[in-house]
């Protein structure tokens, strides 16, 4: 309150030419995942509150968009680390590597779960497994042997376990790391599962074209693109009572009063069934470091440090309180992130 | 011309009867154009009328705040050991778990829970580092039992506030209903109080796990020095641009086109200027990101046109005769248009600067693409050239940030934040028309 009234006055007194040159900068800047956002400003505030540095700044957009800032070079007016939901790509590291950022440090904070939802009291979508959903979203899918383009028009068709509802799924946005999992663990698998993939591959289709095939979602509209976050998604569902959701389990987990989460291939999405890996569809988050900034930004190594002590992202600091599911390889991270081990060194 | 049933005497104007039908279907019309307009009018004040009592309804609950008074016995050794830890406000957090298990049990409240972790779950997260901020700063408290006021963390403040029920808590795994039969007994006997929180409006943002310490103060300071650059570059250059534009410029092919470019850049969306600022600004000049001083370029550039076309309107009002009886007792052009003109068209500009102003104060959407919204307002910045230049959000920035995060308590106050926006803006509009009305000439 005193602050803020001092440096409102301060401000109002001084006209806006005193701005002077730009100074060094001193708080770290981050960006990147949506999903890592609520982990990092959790950090980013307790790590404010106990040190003497300022509370980093974190902005969200995706990790595409992350990546993308991360690698545009080197320097004060770039972001110091970039929060993901999925891996650095290969061909991330090369434009990177051709503007200057060579060493970057990987670090992988913990587990997401990525949970299957819909409204509270809709249709009783309890129990799903990745073959439903292939068979609800793929752009070919397998009927009577053959593979055709999905006739599917509500999940009954899918599955006759299921709902006799309309189809109306609402999935994450390309530039989303929540979308590659979702190809990648459950459209797949349910392709694979299905048998539509071995359909593909006995058709003359190569092992590569059949993978991609199988991650292509339909396009008359069934399946809606998220651009943007989970409340976009919890939106969409209020509106709609058949439909279903893609979210992170954090975000779930704040919204139980809105939303019941389905099992995917008989297990109930938990921190517990995700840290043992029994529930199939969840991915590690990751923040990447431009080691070049080490050094020139003050704090940047000790937020990092700070983000993997046991006592922040350990199974009973405050991201596993708020959903995030610990790393039970914390102590082998905490190591390479003191010892700023950059990727591709290993 | 003897066909009397038409209607029309042999003149060839209408009869009166025909006469009477016509005035009563022209009356029948205005009647009825009326009507239409009283109903376009209802619809509006209906449509207004709604969105400021779901403004109001979603928003107000953001400026009371529930608070859990604990009494900390303040240990020297306690606090040296916990300094010496890496993440120091975990274990101030576990003294103020034991002082709150201690006063439960002293207190005799019945409850379940016998964790003092447990317990602690109805505090805000924040409560360790307003502990921590308060022993740093009176290190002669060290031995005594000081009185404090926590945040309540915003599940049980949504309880208080009639958001959370019991059966919406069965799934949670924040808070159980029976830490909300604790907060009965503990409201009963005023222990835990709501009471109108100023940390809303002078306050940081903060993280996604305590909604309840959120305030908008830091951004409200972002938008402030955003207007102050916006203030001291548009009227100036918008100014000069209309009083050569209207006075001094020839006629011709290159103003005719300059004039037309103005107009048009009046009605580009404002999306595309901040992909414009980030471009010119961030990439090219070097300027920090996040920075107010750049986004209020960039919302410059934004408002220019709509001070230069409002200038330019009060300029032309102010009667040629004044120019001219200037200039005929011997003024130069530029003393006439200094001395005469220029203070007669003054309310004007400044009507016009003014709600030019508010709208920029209200622009979300450049601002995203020069990185002013995501978890950023959480420092004070330390004077004025750290206000410009230290990453900060805005106003609107930070009502869009907390309507896309998780917990539903955040919602709550981008409702609050807007009612403080739209009071600025009420303010901006009726200095606004204050101005107009006071110091409006007419010829």
């Amino acid at each position: 309150m005193k602050k803020f009234l001092l440096s409102t006055a301060a401000a109002a007194v001084v006209a806006a030419g005193s701005a002077g040159a730009a100074a060094a900068r001193d708080q770290i800047q981050i960006a990147g995942s949506s999903t890592v956002l609520p982990y990092a400003s959790i950090v980013a505030e307790a790590f404010g509150e106990n040190t003497d540095f300022p509370t980093p700044v974190v902005e969200s957009g995706g990790s595409s968009a992350g990546l993308k800032r991360f690698c545009e070079g080197v320097g004060e007016n770039t972001i110091d680390i970039a929060n993901a939901s999925r891996k650095i790509k290969e061909k991330e590291i090369k434009t990177c590597a051709e503007n200057g950022v060579k060493d970057i440090i990987e670090v992988r904070i913990g587990y997401d779960g990525i949970v299957f939802a819909s409204q509270k009291d809709g249709p009783a979508f309890n129990a799903f497994t990745p073959a439903d959903w292939f068979n609800a979203l793929g752009a070919k899918v397998l009927k009577d042997g053959k593979l055709v383009e999905n006739p599917n028009m509500t999940w009954a068709d899918a599955n006759g376990e299921l709902p006799a509802v309309e189809i109306a799924a609402f999935i994450p946005g390309t530039k989303h790391g929540t979308r590659e999992v979702f190809e990648e663990k459950v459209l797949k698998q349910g392709c694979e599962d299905s048998g539509a993939m071995k359909a593909m591959e006995d058709a003359g289709m190569s092992e590569k074209d059949a993978e991609k095939a199988c991650m292509a979602v339909r396009t008359d509209g069934k399946a809606v693109d998220i651009d943007g976050d989970y409340t976009e998604t919890l939106a969409r569902i209020d509106s709609n009572k058949d439909g279903i959701g893609v979210f992170g389990l954090a975000f779930y987990e704040n919204n139980t009063d809105k939303l019941k989460v389905a099992t995917m291939s008989g297990i109930t999405p938990s921190t517990e069934t995700i840290a043992s890996g029994e529930y199939p569809v969840s991915r590690p988050l990751f923040f990447y470091i431009k080691k070049a900034h080490i050094g020139a930004i003050p704090g940047l190594k000790e937020y990092a440090e700070f983000f993997v002590s046991e006592e922040i992202a350990g199974p009973k600091g405050p991201l596993a309180q708020y959903g995030l599911v610990a790393d039970p390889e914390l102590a082998k991270t905490e190591e390479q992130v003191a010892n700023e081990v950059t990727m591709g060194s290993m | 011309m003897t066909d009397v049933t038409t209607g029309l005497l042999p003149s060839g104007r209408p009869n009166a009867d025909e006469t009477a039908k016509r005035t009563k279907a022209r009356n029948a019309a205005e009647a009825r154009f009326k009507l239409y307009g009283i109903v376009a009018i209802a619809i509006g004040l209906f449509f207004l009328v709604a969105l400021l009592f779901s403004i109001i309804t979603n928003g107000v609950g953001a400026f009371q705040q529930t608070f859990v008074k604990v009494s900390i016995p303040l240990n020297a050794e306690q606090i040296a050991a916990a300094e010496k830890s890496v993440v120091k406000t975990s274990k101030y957090r576990a003294m103020i778990e034991a002082a709150l298990a201690d006063k439960i049990m002293a207190a005799g409240y019945k409850t379940e829970f016998t964790d003092p972790r447990k317990l602690g779950d109805i505090l805000s997260s924040s409560a360790a580092a307003q502990l921590r901020e308060h022993v740093l700063a009176n290190p002669g408290d060290a031995g005594k039992t000081i009185d404090f006021q926590f945040l309540a963390s915003s599940r049980v403040d949504g309880y208080l506030k009639g958001r959370v029920t019991r059966a919406a808590l069965a799934e949670d795994k924040n808070l159980d209903a029976g830490h909300l039969d604790l907060v009965d007994q503990m409201k009963a006997d005023g222990t835990v109080v709501k009471h109108f929180n100023w940390d809303f409006i002078t306050g940081s943002d903060a993280s996604d796990s305590r909604p309840e310490q959120a305030g908008i103060g830091v951004s409200m300071l972002g938008s402030l020095f955003m207007m102050l650059v916006v203030l001291f570059l548009a009227l100036p250059i918008g100014v000069a641009a209309s009083i050569y534009l209207e006075e001094f410029a020839p006629q011709n092919r290159w103003t005719d086109l300059i004039e037309v470019n103005i107009a048009n850049l009046a009605a580009v969306p404002s999306i595309v200027f901040g992909i414009l600022g980030l471009a010119a600004f961030i990439q090219f000049a070097n300027l920090p990101q996040s920075a107010p001083l750049v986004g209020g370029l960039v919302l410059t550039l934004m408002t220019l046109p709509t001070i230069i076309i409002s200038t330019r309107a009060s300029l032309k009002a102010v009667p040629p005769s004044i120019r001219e009886g200037a200039l005929g007792i011997g003024a130069s052009k530029m003393q006439a248009v200094f001395h005469h003109v220029l203070p007669l068209a003054m309310p004007g500009i400044l009507t016009g600067t003014i709600i030019g102003l508010a709208q920029a104060l209200g622009e979300t959407a450049p601002l995203l693409l020069i990185g002013m919204v995501g978890f950023i307002a959480s420092n004070y910045p330390d004077g004025i050239a750290d206000g410009f230049l230290h990453p900060n959000s805005a106003m609107p920035a930070q009502i869009f940030e907390w309507a896309k995060r998780a917990d539903p308590a955040f919602y709550e106050r981008a409702w609050g934040g807007i009612i403080i926006l739209l009071i600025f803006l009420a303010i901006m509009n009726i200095t606004a028309i204050i101005l107009r009305r006071r110091f409006e000439r007419r010829w």
